[in-house]
């Protein structure tokens, strides 16, 4: 970013006509109806989004990042997230992700490309495309030495928010995500799942349009994951974009609209969910015997599997039907308690284009 | 009110930059006085050492320096090198803790310029300085009497120099890697600096090629214009001073605004 040691005319919003002036790092505020009026930007307020115009909460093109060490982590992707939408961004480790969010949050400095945020330019316009986006980042990247509710107050004036404004703000989030009891201790006195819940809170003070969760469930459990799904589903429903990367892949089954699969720095899959299931050829499905069996039954067409006596597993492809599979079982005179998909059908398909042998 | 988002939703964003502004110095001041212990008590006893050793026991037997009692003459050159080493050292530390727990990328993700991000952290380095600094002259008055000749010389320098080296400290942070990196300089490049600055002696006292040597010294203009407004008198002028302390502040000023903007020790 330039210094800005001189008046720089930072943007201009085509909506009002008012020009926001950089003076030495603060700003002030020219309105082309009144050229001798120069504002402070305390009364001034800029247009919130210019939503009007852009349908994308998150535009990122030909991206490309190569660090020092000559590692090519992206290598020119291309994305778009609807506004509205829950977006899953999978891939395994290493896979780029991080390196992803990493420049759409400042953290990483990309390589080539561009990147919008609410149509904002995160280069040109860095602090508007940052005042609309949130971050809840894996690691727990708050000052343990700090108390709950400060830590909260200190990123809400980081945006700008005066400690009045967001104290009835912060009040909400504590209490939504229960953590109001706690907000005078100081954050290492949190266990795992509350700090991970204060990684949330802090990332919606500032009421982003966009919020991006980098492992948001990572190690909590499965109660507090379900409460949080809930949260998360309802501020989406609310009009907030959401962006999930996990490697729990039944929740990004779950709850996202469209998923995005990436490996080795590159886009290898872009759809909705639905269609990206639809492709999935194979789904193994594990039957519960109530009997033990000795050997595997021959079904025609069908590949099985017995890991245990009690245990049966069957391969059934796309356009074959589970009722010739009952059929065959009842001819063998194998009975079939309960059944269930071996793996959550999004991860069978991620480990298979990962791996690359996609059926 | 709606179960998960706060209902309303239109946020003034006024002036971000001043807000975020006095959000930093906030956490940097409650920062410093949390651990006062650290941060307060040890230039207190440290200093009250110099004065008995240094003022009271060995200063009796050495008797006038420039024209005052030794314990007078030393008294600014002393509340100087604790304007310098808090201040360089409550930048270089907090910067580098923030770094090292993460934290600072609380301010990294948000809309705050560098510029707000580098004057946040010199006001705390200056407030601390000021703290210690108010503290030891309180400290000096139970040793010896202290006029004020220029009141202006005193605040202008006390300030600068605490701008100055909270600019240092900043940059010590951002390179640091390691707790060892932020008092690598204190103790092998500030203390010896002060040491040899003319917080102890004039000098003039100095052979002449020594004392061409010390002219190389910043802290030397520092300690100097600091004792001329306490006590009014000084090794060098008034005016060399100021211009080199004023240059040194600009230089460090845009090479730590350049560090923030390249991202240098915070970004990948």
């Amino acid at each position: 970013m330039p210094i800005r040691s001189s008046i720089r005319i930072a943007r201009k919003f085509a909506i009002s006509g008012k020009t926001e002036i950089y003076v030495a790092g603060f700003c002030a505020v020219k309105d082309a109806t009144d050229p001798d009026a120069l504002y402070p930007c305390t009364l001034y307020k800029p247009p919130p989004t210019n939503e009007f115009a852009v349908s994308y909460a998150l535009e990122i093109n030909s991206l490309k990042k190569t660090y020092d060490n000559g590692f090519e982590a992206l290598k020119g992707i291309d994305l778009t997230v609807e506004k509205g939408d829950f977006f899953a961004l999978l891939g395994p480790n290493g896979a780029g992700k991080s390196t992803t969010i990493g420049i759409l949050c400042s953290l990483v400095n990309k390589s080539s490309g561009s990147v919008k945020v609410m149509g904002y330019d995160i280069d040109h316009d860095f602090g508007m495309a940052k005042r609309h986006l949130g971050v809840v980042p894996q690691e727990f990247n708050f000052n343990q030495f700090e108390k709950t509710q400060n830590i909260l107050i200190n990123t809400a004036g980081y945006h700008g928010i005066p400690r009045a404004e967001a104290t009835p703000r912060i009040e909400h989030y504590l209490k939504r995500l229960g953590l109001w009891d706690k907000r005078d201790n100081p954050s290492r006195a949190l266990s795992g799942g509350m700090k991970r819940r204060l990684l949330i809170a802090r990332a919606l003070v500032h009421q982003p349009d966009l919020l991006i969760l980098d492992e948001p469930t990572a190690g909590v459990d499965i109660e507090l994951r379900r409460g949080m799904w809930d949260f998360l589903t309802e501020i989406n429903n609310q009009g907030t974009t959401i962006i999930l990367t996990t490697h729990y892949l039944e929740e990004a089954e779950a709850l996202c609209r469209n998923v995005s699969i990436i490996n080795h720095g590159e886009i290898i899959a872009n759809s909705s969910t639905r269609d990206l299931l639809a492709s999935l050829h194979t789904v193994t499905f594990v039957c519960d015997l109530a009997a033990p069996i000795d050997s595997i039954p021959v079904i025609d067409g069908y590949e099985c599997a017995l890991p245990d006596a009690m245990t049966l597993e069957v391969e059934v492809d796309k356009g074959q039907s589970l009722n010739e599979v009952f059929a065959a079982l009842s001819a063998h005179q194998v009975s079939v308690i309960s059944m269930r998909t071996k793996t959550n059908r999004l991860e069978e398909l991620f480990v298979s284009m990962t791996s690359g042998d996609s059926k | 009110m709606s179960l998960a988002n706060y209902e309303e939703k239109a946020t003034d964003f006024g002036n971000p930059n001043w807000v975020a502004y006095q959000t930093i110095v906030r956490t940097e001041v409650r920062r410093f006085t949390r651990i006062w212990v650290q941060t307060m008590i040890p230039p207190a006893i440290t200093m009250t050492l110099y004065f008995i050793i240094f003022g009271s026991l060995i200063g009796r037997r050495i008797g006038d320096m420039g024209g005052f009692d030794y314990m007078a003459y030393i008294v600014p050159g002393l509340i100087m090198m604790s304007v310098i080493t808090n201040s360089y050292a409550n930048v270089s530390s907090s910067f580098f803790g923030a770094k090292f727990g993460k934290f600072i990328e609380e301010m990294l993700v948000s809309p705050i310029s560098n510029q707000t991000i580098l004057l946040g952290y010199v006001t705390g380095g200056v407030a601390r300085a000021v703290f210690v600094g108010i503290i030891v002259t309180i400290l000096s008055l139970f040793f010896t009497h202290l006029a004020i000749h220029n009141i202006l010389a005193v605040i202008s320098i006390t300030l600068l120099t605490a701008v100055l080296f909270s600019l240092l400290g900043f940059i010590n942070g951002v390179y640091a890697k390691r707790f060892d990196d932020v008092s690598i300089v204190p103790t092998f490049v500030l203390t010896p600096l002060t040491y040899l600055g003319g917080v102890f002696f004039s000098i003039d006292l100095l052979p002449d090629f020594w004392a061409g040597v010390a002219q190389l010294n910043p802290i030397l203009y520092v300690v100097n214009a600091f004792r001329f407004g306490i006590l009014g008198v000084s090794d060098i002028s008034l005016g060399w001073a100021y211009g080199i302390l004023v240059s040194m502040t600009v230089v460090a000023y845009v090479i730590a605004v350049r560090l923030l903007a390249n991202g240098a020790g915070v970004r990948s």
